[in-house]
């Protein structure tokens, strides 16, 4: 029998995937953005498993949103990534510093 | 300070008004006698540009000649026909606590007759400028300049309280420095007009301490309060170091003399006058030889019932006059610059007005004060005629056998170097006989001395006066062959004054010494203590001016005079070579008198350079090492170096921001569950 808790580690896990993947990858910006969505992915599992739970619907119309915004937000991130790389001609994490103080 | 309203300056008029003997009536004409060179002084200063140069000198000279007139008025009205004195104020100019300032009139014979002097040797030397400052490009500011010395100088001498006594002192010292420095492109000109003003701000500062010390303890600065206060004061003693007890009255009035020795270039502090002929020669002849270096004496002879109740005062001026009348004499038997010359006998014969002054002699100190004008001023003029002929040549040993081209300038100058010697019945003559006769009749300690110095100080005297007249005037001409071809008399302008100047030189004396020595010349403006009546002597032996003269010719001063023009003639006509001898084998001698006693050296090496040597040492420490070092360039550093550790935590690395941010929601989120 699949209860809330379940679902809650399911999310928890994707969760912490996903930061591990910001944190660990020093290569490659694509895989960033990926952790990024898996992180909103993560986010979306939890207001699902609530919202069927506790049977209310306003948390499904929130992923819808989310869902929504993500895709722009990958699709914004993609178009920025191609001019970075016309630009630098890398994508590589570790030479991305121009912000270094 | 407190502005004064209407209501509380009419209060003091009338509170003074009670006191007041002559009335009001004649205070329109003493206000205009100040007041007409400085309206002068403003035109040709501010509008110099619109009038031009012939506007300045009409206005200047208006203005000047205005207030001589009415000065001969006030002479005459408070001198001859001795009217009663005038003591009022004109305008209160603020009310602190119980002590109002304001500005005011003292007229007694004292000042009608410094006013008369003033005005009268103003006006002539503002002529003599047309013709010597002819060719300056500076020609309105000169005669703004003097115009506005003269308005200066009369407000002190025709003030009634020591702060408009001080704003006179200070404007005409302020006046002098913009007249010394006047060829602002000439550095020597800058840093003699500077060293006049440091100089004179030394004795400024006693004179200062002097006033404070007046306003403290008598609580006023009117002359009349402090005057009829002053004898009940005579056994107060303050402390000033230790437990020492000093006499009040002593105490204030060598603080007074401390102002008076600066202004009227008594040894220590005279290094200024000798540097201060830089300034063009009219300005010589009028602040520097005949008008604001004889304010401290002036100002001596008006304060005369304070010093009279200070022997040590009394003496101490004594001495210091006796000092500077005969070493700076001395001085002047080495120059060759003709106007230095003149400067050192000016020097020694503020000394002798000095002596005077401490022998209780006012009124012969006023007296040597006025025939001193005449003939210094005279001196100066001549000499400065003798310069425009040398084409601005002032060096004697270039001079020479100008007699014969210049008659008037000669026969003035000669004038004027009699009534200096004190040759009889030359003006000269009565003043300094009086003071030389007033030193062997008192009694206060250090007089013998000062008799000494006097008596030989004229020898002295007459030996400067004619080796400077024979150098000059007579012998071979020294001057180059171009120079020598355009010697030619100075035009009416510049010899006008010389003999307007030539005769009162020669015969004020005469006219007046009955007067002023034998009666009663300065009323009641001139304090003596019983004790102190040095002139006495003179009254029993001579019963007229005549008598006077005539007994000169068989005593002491007349023969030594005399010695010293014989010895000038053997040294500088008869053996021309001599002098150079005598300067060579009296080596050490010669090289003091050189070196001017090695005051300004001394002065230069310890204050000079000492207050360069602590400016110098303050600014590498307190300024560049403490200021700039750990105040300015310190803060600063310490920003770059907090800046420097904080921005390696700035990688630019994303997962570095990232990982922040995750730790700090972590961290806030704990804190929200279990905090």
């Amino acid at each position: 029998m699949l209860t809330l808790s379940h679902f809650l580690f399911l999310g928890t896990i994707l969760f912490c995937i996903s930061m591990a993947g910001i944190f660990l990858n020093r290569k490659n910006v694509l895989i960033l953005l990926m952790c990024i969505e898996l992180m909103l992915l993560a986010v979306n599992m939890n207001f699902i498993a609530f919202s069927h739970y506790m049977g209310d619907v306003t948390g499904q119309v929130f992923v819808f949103f989310i869902l929504t915004v993500a895709a722009a937000e990958a699709a914004i991130g993609l178009a920025i990534l191609v001019v970075l790389f016309r630009n630098r001609e890398t994508i590589n994490v570790a030479e991305l510093d121009s912000m270094h103080g | 300070m407190v502005a004064v309203g209407p209501a509380a300056a009419q209060e003091i008029l009338t509170r003074s008004e009670k006191g007041d003997v002559g009335g009001r009536g004649h205070i329109n004409v003493y206000l205009t006698v100040v007041l007409a060179p400085l309206i002068g002084s403003v035109l040709a200063g501010l509008f110099g540009k619109f009038i031009g140069r012939n506007g300045a000198h009409i206005v200047t000279i208006t203005g000047v000649a205005i207030a001589t007139a009415l000065s001969g008025w006030v002479f005459f009205e408070q001198v001859v026909r001795g009217g009663p004195n005038f003591d009022g104020p004109v305008y209160a100019w603020a009310v602190v606590h119980d002590v109002t300032f304001q500005v005011g009139f003292l007229i007694d014979e004292l000042s009608a007759t410094m006013m008369l002097v003033v005005t009268f040797i103003s006006l002539m030397v503002h002529i003599y400028t047309i013709g010597y400052m002819a060719d300056d490009p500076g020609y309105q500011r000169f005669f703004s300049y003097i115009s506005l010395f003269t308005f200066s100088m009369l407000m002190l001498v025709m003030s009634n309280n020591f702060l408009q006594l001080f704003f006179g002192w200070e404007a005409v010292g302020m006046v002098s420095y913009l007249l010394i420095g006047f060829w602002y492109t000439r550095e020597s000109a800058i840093h003699a007009g500077l060293k006049a003003f440091l100089v004179n701000r030394v004795g400024d500062f006693g004179f200062l301490l002097g006033i404070g010390a007046v306003l403290m303890y008598f609580e006023t600065l009117d002359y009349a309060t402090v005057f009829a206060a002053a004898p009940a004061m005579e056994g107060v003693t303050v402390q000033i170091v230790g437990s020492q007890e000093w006499s009040l009255l002593s105490l204030i009035c060598i603080l007074l003399f401390v102002g008076a020795m600066g202004k009227s270039a008594q040894v220590p502090l005279h290094v200024w006058l000798p540097d201060s002929m830089e300034g063009p020669t009219p300005i010589s002849a009028l602040i520097h030889a005949a008008t604001m270096v004889t304010a401290g004496i002036f100002m001596v002879a008006r304060m005369s019932p304070l010093f009279e109740l200070s022997e040590a005062a009394l003496s101490v001026v004594l001495v210091i006059g006796a000092i500077t009348a005969f070493f700076m004499g001395l001085l002047g038997l080495v120059q060759h610059d003709i106007k230095r010359v003149i400067a050192y006998s000016t020097l020694s014969q503020l000394g002798y007005m000095t002596v005077a002054l401490g022998a209780s002699a006012y009124s012969a100190a006023i007296f040597h004060l006025g025939t001193h004008a005449f003939f210094k001023a005279l001196l100066f003029l001549a000499a400065g005629s003798v310069i425009i002929a040398m084409h601005h040549e002032q060096d004697m040993r270039k001079m020479g056998g100008m007699w014969k081209r210049m008659p008037i300038t000669w026969l003035t100058f000669l004038a004027g170097s009699l009534a200096l010697i004190g040759f009889p019945f030359s003006s000269g003559f009565y003043s300094k006989d009086a003071i030389i006769e007033a030193v062997h009749a008192s009694g206060l300690p250090g007089a013998s001395f000062a008799y000494a110095c006097v008596l030989s100080g004229v020898f002295i005297t007459a030996l400067y006066t004619f080796r400077m007249y024979f150098l000059v005037f007579h012998g071979k001409g020294r001057m180059d062959e171009h120079t020598r071809e355009h010697l030619r008399e100075s035009p009416p302008v510049v010899w006008v004054p010389l003999v307007l100047l030539a005769i009162p030189s020669l015969v004020v004396g005469y006219l007046i010494a009955d007067w002023v020595l034998l009666g009663n010349f300065f009323g009641e403006a001139i304090a003596v203590k019983d004790g102190h009546v040095v002139l006495e002597g003179l009254r029993e032996e001579f019963h007229s001016a005549y008598d006077f003269a005539l007994h000169a010719f068989q005593s002491m001063p007349f023969l030594l005079a005399m010695a010293g023009v014989a010895v000038a003639f053997v040294l500088y006509m008869a053996a021309p070579g001599l002098p150079g001898r005598i300067a060579e084998t009296s080596g050490l001698v010669y090289r003091a008198l050189v070196q001017k006693y090695g005051f300004d050296h001394f002065y230069n090496k310890i204050f000079v350079g000492g207050a360069r040597e602590v400016g110098g040492t303050l600014w590498q420490i307190g300024d560049v090492r403490l200021i700039d070092g750990y105040g300015v360039n310190g803060s600063a550093r310490a920003v770059g170096w907090v800046a420097g550790v904080v921005r390696q935590v700035q990688s630019g690395m994303l997962y570095h921001y990232a990982f922040a941010m995750i730790i700090g929601l972590m961290l806030l989120l704990s804190y929200a569950l279990f905090g």
